[in-house]
């Protein structure tokens, strides 16, 4: 078996899809020189400029081009360079992409995908560091995509990029250089299916992103002290894997929801009402949930450091249980 | 001279989107629609010249004062009502309404509830057009209120570094809701920020449909033979309220009088008849044409029923 990084899983996907169908187009800032991930590494040359399209810095125009691209018979991939900046394209991607297919009666449809490079990298501070998730979740219309590993990555971009819906796509900065098993050939992950990346049978962590390689530091802590705990990666927040959830819950009847989102209105207060309002009996303890505190992401370490979750906060909230 | 069918359909197209809208006007008063709706009465020579000079397949990106423009494209005026009568055979299903109505099959890829909404779109649509060497253009509509809005600047910008085929017509009818245009804009005319973008703007009286259809004709032509965007600015004259019941007590009754002075459907049908090529029952005839037509649309948003509660779950994804 062969181990790739998040970032190679991702542009092995992003350039099978663009050799497959011609209607796939990237479009961003700097992917001719494939600044600052590398995912776009060796694209123009392959596939050439018309289909590898260097943006200015116009995030309303890259955003609301991919969506005029997308309705008119292409499949673009647009770029956002860091996940912070699409708060600059806002309009476009609330008002406009998640919504024209539902105004319109169902007239269109938007196959386009949004990267979106996300969450902390040690000292990139408050406008390139957040986590901002829910946001896209609470807009009906899109489909949230949150992959912890480079064969979810790659398996889950091939997929939304063959979909006919708006995704926006998140991608943890850290994990980019982080390594996994990665399948060769045609790996497709349906969306909306959670994965337990370790099973366990005393408590449930819900995590995503890079806190789902916390919750399992974490789990390997626990497990010395005799601890077993089951970790859930719901890879997707919209659609939802409630299923999958509920089943791992009614195992353990006990869970903790950890996140790099600011714990405010973050993904996981959904997911604790889901189970407060849905699986309540099943629960033998009240929900626990880490999560950032509701501050910006400071630049310095200490602080940077104290702001996030980190194994030990995960660590603490499975002993409040156990 | 300018063909005589070419002026015909410009006649009839502005006659049937008057039509349109003060049947909408009317139905409106009387409380008969839902929601609030925003007429283009005055301003029909924009719509009818600037999609005279379209091609069937090109696309059109209009605003919420769009309804003339969805009939100037080609859209059926039966299902339009029955859209503005908020009823399941509506364009849109009875999701979208005035501001948001659409009719893809004509390649109108909708009106907007945001202000400069759909210039971004109308650079990705143009950049479709391009990347699928389909010979279309895109055409879109926006005010002298959207001129004001950022994305203007990154669509034109973008539209020309990547000589994309876009012609955008901006509808300078003087107010951006109840803010004039000289309150609220750096400029008199909109069409010198063009050169901030290395385009020629382009002023033409947008009271007269042949002075819109010849500048876009240009602006199309150029674009279908891979020459890049283009900004044209129509000067018109908005008759209504920013929208229905409004009471403008901002604006001076004296412009409104001078616009309708300047009623591009008298014009065009004056010089016709001056001209000997029509005659007084040839014109009313139109008019006529019109009236039945809208009165059939009328009859089917009535008589169609309305969505059933449970429709607002659909259509929010493709293939669920």
């Amino acid at each position: 078996m062969r181990t790739l990084t998040m970032a190679e899983a991702l542009r092995e996907a992003l350039m099978e899809e663009m050799a497959r169908d011609p209607r796939v187009v990237v479009l961003g800032e700097d992917l001719r020189a494939a600044a600052p991930f590398g995912i776009t590494k060796g694209f123009v040359e392959q596939f050439g400029e018309d289909r590898v399209l260097d943006t200015p810095i116009s995030e309303a125009a890259l955003i609301g081009a991919s969506l005029g691209a997308a309705i008119t018979g292409m499949r673009p991939v647009a770029d956002m360079h860091f996940a912070d900046f699409v708060t600059c394209a806002m309009d476009e991607v609330v008002n406009q992409i998640a919504k024209v297919r539902y105004m319109f009666g169902g007239q269109v449809d938007v196959p386009l995908v949004l990267r979106m490079p996300t969450g902390n990298v040690k000292g990139a501070a408050a406008h390139h560091s957040q986590s901002l998730e829910a946001w896209f979740a609470h807009t009906p219309g899109l489909r949230v995509v949150f992959p912890s590993t480079p064969a979810d990555a790659k398996g889950l971009l091939k997929t939304c990029i063959r979909g006919l819906n708006p995704v926006i796509f998140f991608e943890h900065k850290r994990l980019y250089k982080v390594s996994g098993v990665v399948p060769e050939g045609e790996t497709l992950i349906p969306l909306g299916q959670a994965d337990v990346k370790r099973p366990g049978s005393d408590v449930t962590v819900v995590a995503t992103g890079w806190m789902v390689h916390r919750a399992l530091e974490a789990a390997d802590a626990l497990a010395q002290e005799g601890v077993s705990v089951e970790v859930l990666d719901p890879r997707c927040l919209a659609p939802f894997d409630k299923a999958t959830l509920f089943a791992s819950v009614a195992k353990t009847h006990r869970v903790v929801i950890v996140e790099e989102a600011v714990k405010t209105g973050a993904f996981g207060a959904q997911i604790a009402a889901w189970l407060a309002e849905e699986l309540f009996d099943e629960l033998d303890a009240p929900i626990q949930r880490a999560a950032s505190e509701d501050v910006p992401i400071p630049f310095s370490p200490p602080m940077e450091e104290f702001v996030i979750p980190n194994v030990g906060d995960v660590v603490a909230a499975v002993r409040r249980l156990c | 001279m300018p063909s005589l069918d070419l002026q015909i359909a410009l006649l009839k197209t502005m006659v049937r989107i008057r039509t349109f809208e003060e049947r909408v006007r009317d139905l409106f008063a009387a409380g008969r629609l839902p929601g609030f709706v925003h007429l283009s009465i005055g301003q029909e020579a924009t719509a009818a010249g600037a999609c005279c000079a379209l091609r069937s397949d090109d696309y059109v990106l209009s605003t919420h004062r769009g309804h003339g423009h969805m009939v100037a494209k080609g859209a059926d005026t039966s299902k339009m009502m029955a859209e503005l009568f908020a009823k399941r055979t509506g364009s849109c299903k009875g999701k979208g309404g005035s501001m948001h109505i659409a009719d893809a099959s004509v390649g109108v890829l909708g009106a907007n509830g945001v202000v400069a909404g759909g210039l971004t779109v109308a650079a990705g649509v143009g950049l479709s057009i391009r990347q699928r060497r389909s010979g279309q253009v895109c055409l879109c509509f926006f005010g002298d209120g959207a001129a004001n809005r950022g994305p203007v600047h990154e669509a034109m910008n973008l539209a020309v570094i990547w000589k994309l085929p876009v012609i955008f017509l901006c509808e300078n009818n003087g107010w951006a809701s109840t803010t004039s245009h000289r309150y609220g804009s750096s400029v008199a005319d909109l069409a010198v920020r063009a050169s901030g973008y290395g385009l020629t703007g382009v002023v033409v009286d947008g009271m007269d449909a042949m002075a819109v259809h010849d500048a876009v004709q240009v602006a199309v032509d150029r674009a279908r033979a891979g020459g890049g965007p283009a900004f044209i600015e129509a000067k018109v004259v908005r008759w209504q309220g920013h929208y229905e019941g409004d009471p403008q007590g901002y604006r001076d009754k004296r412009e409104i009088a001078d616009g309708k002075a300047r009623c591009p459907i008298h014009r065009l049908a004056s010089a016709l008849m001056a001209a000997g090529s029509l005659g007084d029952e040839d014109v009313a005839s139109l008019w006529r044409a019109a009236q039945d037509e809208i009165d059939g649309a009328v009859a089917f948003a009535e008589s169609s029923p309305l969505p059933a509660p449970e429709d607002a779950l659909q259509d929010l994804f493709a293939g669920c």
